[in-house]
């Protein structure tokens, strides 16, 4: 495992985690990982769910709230669910992780290019326009888009929407071969 | 050979030797009736109610160690489950409940008798299947047994849409295969890997531990352990103790046996948890019955836990010495590090408690719930499957039954049912037909199930149904007299049905008994009954109260226990060697006017 001080220490206090969970891509799963947090008293703070490079088999990226031992539970927990596949925890792992965010930002004349600079400082785009808006398409860490949004709030953003976090171990380690709890 | 989902259903449980199928039929569920119409080899057995079948498949799994299977239609059929399979699942007991489903073209729709069986139970199963068509349902059958009976056991539910049972496909019996491989299922198993550093390191834990408890609860059943149980206890000398779930896991009559623990556990066996410098847990799980206020459980011990699912190490306390795997191969590779160790002072001081703090209850020529179990256990030779209800009466059975092996012990733990007795009982008598069972109940929990009786009149069952019959919903009496100021709201049961009678007309036998003489008397005749049931109304005092009693989410300085005298606050002191009684004038006013004599005595000692 690559451990970097900084990640370890940013998630200790952040108590945030974000844990990729294979499962089978069956119709259902996602009403068990949901039922399982809720029963349980699990906070999710972001899913995304989505297909992966073999048909059978999803992915779904989850950010959790809670100290060591809850996540240590939450991925047993997961583990026991029939139709979890493997469950990888990136806490502390150099891991690529990315959310896009679409944000529907009010553009006076007067103001568009001042956001046309944010957004480019950003590496956003402008994916729309009317006489009154821009529609925003940003992608980044967490942190990168809380900070657009928060540039953006003082135009007057009217609509926001964000994937939740998809995350990728970096270098040759997949998902699908990295260690397993228990295995 | 063409057959229909139905009759898929019925091979496949042949395939699984399933023997007995508990259930009640329904619109959705026709298809598999008009099968079983057929079936002459699995006994389907009618129930009165739903929740009476899941809990004889319950009580048939826990008996016989096979997994219990139960029936039901769609709708209120499947919902009426829900208790039976919640039951089964808070005490891992290995079960298939089949239900069926309107048809799958109507799933979705609000049709009559819909219900979303596999939603509802998503939470208490350890896995549920809805079968989408008849070409997968053989396959999820295999699963389904795979999954209820392997790694830590647990209730599986397969809901089949009534064109699927009806659909015809060709089928071959012999392509059935009860090896299934589930890619994401890989449970820890009797031939897994053995964690070779982790069991020696809990060898040397038990060759440095001075003052070591052996904690053992249902996983020990679960994986029939009893024989390493006693096996290393015996080795060691270790004092052992087991959970509600665990009783069988070692002879109770042992003289290692501490009986059961927690809230009202023996005295002695919470004083030796509690000043333990080593813990050994097996196949046990820390419940909040067991330990009371969890960061003052066992703080001077190391812990050594046991259990073949990974997520209990660590659920409620951390482990020095986690072991994951199947407690019996565990054990049985655990006895070939551990060197034997003589009996000691420990054990010493632990006789000594087990002395100064028995079990007892008043001699007086009354009738008791305590001398009724008791008498229970003689007249049976100790043999008989003891199922429960939950109350004080199931309290005073796991204190005063005494489990010579596992199996014997039929009652709910994890969910506390009410009700569960009865249906139980008669399940565990289908399993066992050589054994006598006995259903010991109370009078509120057996009104919710009694309807069993029919069932168990029309299949001559002869369970044996002793009801404590102190006239009020005793344990939450006891509650309310303690904890409630002895306002009592809503407790008393004054007005039940005339239980002799009642059994009668259910065609059963009915004794009633009010002296211990009247009681002996009424086991002689029910032993005598081989072919029905028999209700024994054993009329005891209202009054009475479990003790010992830890109070919920306290620790052992705070246990009651009776003395030979009187109830009092009992605690030892740290070094095990010397008494201190106290006792609290709030809660204990009414029975502390000799506690100063005992406490003088006491410390005299
Ligand atoms: C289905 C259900 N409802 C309510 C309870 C709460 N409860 C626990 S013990 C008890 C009283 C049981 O009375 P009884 O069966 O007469 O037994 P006793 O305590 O008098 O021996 C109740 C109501 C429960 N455990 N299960």
């Amino acid at each position: 495992m690559t451990n970097t001080m900084s990640t370890s220490i940013v998630a200790q206090l952040q108590q945030q985690h974000t844990i990729t969970a294979l499962v089978e891509n069956h119709a259902g799963v996602l009403a068990r990982v949901a039922g399982l947090f809720a029963r349980r008293g699990y906070n999710i703070e972001s899913l995304a769910v989505s297909v992966t490079d073999k048909e059978e088999i999803s992915r779904m990226t989850i950010v959790v709230g809670g100290d060591h031992r809850v996540l240590e539970q939450i991925t047993k927990q997961l583990n026991k669910l029939v139709e979890v596949i493997k469950v990888v925890d990136y806490t502390e792992t150099a891991a690529v992780e990315r959310e896009l965010a679409l944000i529907k930002v009010n553009a006076e004349p007067k103001d568009r290019a001042e956001i046309m600079q944010v957004v480019e400082i950003f590496r956003g785009r402008i994916i729309d326009m009317s006489d009154k808006t821009f529609i925003v398409e940003v992608t980044g860490s967490t942190d990168k888009l809380d900070k657009i949004t928060h540039l953006l709030e003082s135009y007057g953003i009217r609509e926001l929407v964000r994937t939740g976090i998809i995350a990728m171990a970096r270098g040759a380690k997949t998902a699908s071969r990295s260690g397993r709890d228990g295995e | 050979m063409k057959l229909s989902g139905a009759q898929i259903l019925l091979e496949c449980l042949r395939q699984e030797e399933v023997t007995h199928i508990f259930g009640y039929p329904g619109g959705a569920v026709l298809p598999i009736y008009d099968a079983i119409f057929d079936c002459h080899d699995i006994k389907h057995i009618l129930v009165r109610h739903e929740q009476g079948a899941a809990h004889m498949a319950d009580g048939f799994a826990r008996s016989t160690g096979k997994v219990g299977v139960c029936l039901a239609t769609s709708g209120p059929g499947a919902t009426n489950l829900v208790t039976g399979i919640a039951t089964a699942y808070m005490d891992s007991i290995p079960m298939v409940a089949i239900t069926g489903q309107v048809r799958t073209s109507a799933i979705g729709k609000d049709a009559f008798q819909e219900a979303d069986i596999t939603g509802i139970t998503m939470p208490i199963t350890k896995h549920n299947f809805l079968v989408k068509k008849v070409e997968d349902l053989a396959g999820v059958l295999a699963e389904a047994f795979y999954i209820a009976r392997s790694g830590r056991p647990g209730p599986v539910l397969v809901d089949i849409p009534l064109d699927v049972s009806k659909n015809q496909i060709e089928f071959d019996p012999a392509s059935y295969s009860k090896q299934v491989i589930i890619p994401s299922y890989k449970p820890a198993s009797p031939s897994s890997r053995i964690p070779e550093l982790q069991i020696r390191k809990a060898a040397t834990l038990i060759a440095e531990a001075q003052r070591p408890v052996l904690y053992v609860g249902g996983g020990a059943i679960a994986s029939g352990a009893q024989e390493e149980v006693t096996a290393l206890a015996e080795r060691t000398n270790i004092l052992t103790t087991t959970t509600l779930l665990g009783k069988g896991a070692i002879d109770e009559t042992h003289s290692l046996s501490m009986g059961m623990l927690g809230m009202h556990g023996t005295a002695y066996a919470n004083h030796a948890v509690n000043q333990a410098d080593l813990l050994i847990a097996v196949g046990a799980r820390f419940d909040d019955r067991v330990t009371g206020n969890v960061d003052k459980f066992a703080t001077g011990a190391k812990i050594i836990h046991i259990d073949i699912d990974p997520a209990e190490i660590g659920k409620v306390i951390q482990p020095d010495v986690p072991i994951v795997g199947d407690v019996k191969a565990i054990l049985a590779e655990l006895l070939k590090h551990v060197a034997p160790r003589p009996a000691d002072a420990w054990n010493d001081t632990i006789m000594e408690w087990k002395r100064r703090f028995p079990l007892s209850y008043p001699d007086d020529g009354k009738l008791y719930a305590e001398y009724a179990i008791q008498q229970i256990g003689e007249m049976f030779d100790h043999d008989c499957i003891m199922a429960t209800d939950v109350g004080q009466h199931q309290m005073w059975a796991a204190q005063y039954f005494k489990c010579r092996r596992p199996r014997q012990w039929v009652t709910s733990g994890g969910l506390g049912t009410m009700g569960f007795g009865l249906p139980a009982a008669i399940g565990a008598q289908f399993g066992n037909p050589d054994k006598r069972v006995i259903c010991l109940s109370g009078d509120g929990s057996f009104q919710m199930m009694t309807q069993e009786l029919m069932t168990a009149t029309v299949y001559a069952q002869p369970v044996v149904t002793v009801i404590i019959n102190n006239k009020s919903l005793g344990m939450v009496r006891q509650w309310q007299e303690m904890f409630y100021s002895e306002r009592y709201s809503q407790v008393d049961l004054q007005a039940s049905p005339d239980f002799v009678k009642l059994c009668e007309a259910y065609g059963g036998v009915g004794l009633r008994a009010t002296t211990p003489a009247e009681l002996r008397d009424a086991l002689v005749k029910a032993k005598a009954v081989t072919d029905r049931p028999v209700v024994i109304d054993c009329v005891v005092p209202t009054e009475e109260n479990v003790y010992p009693m830890i109070p919920s989410g306290q620790t052992v300085s705070e246990m009651l226990v009776k003395t030979d005298l009187e109830l009092v606050k009992a605690s030892v002191h740290a070094d095990g060697s010397e008494w201190s009684f106290s006792h609290e004038e709030a809660v204990l006013a009414q029975y502390v006017e000799v506690a100063n004599a005992v406490a003088l005595e006491a410390t005299e000692a």
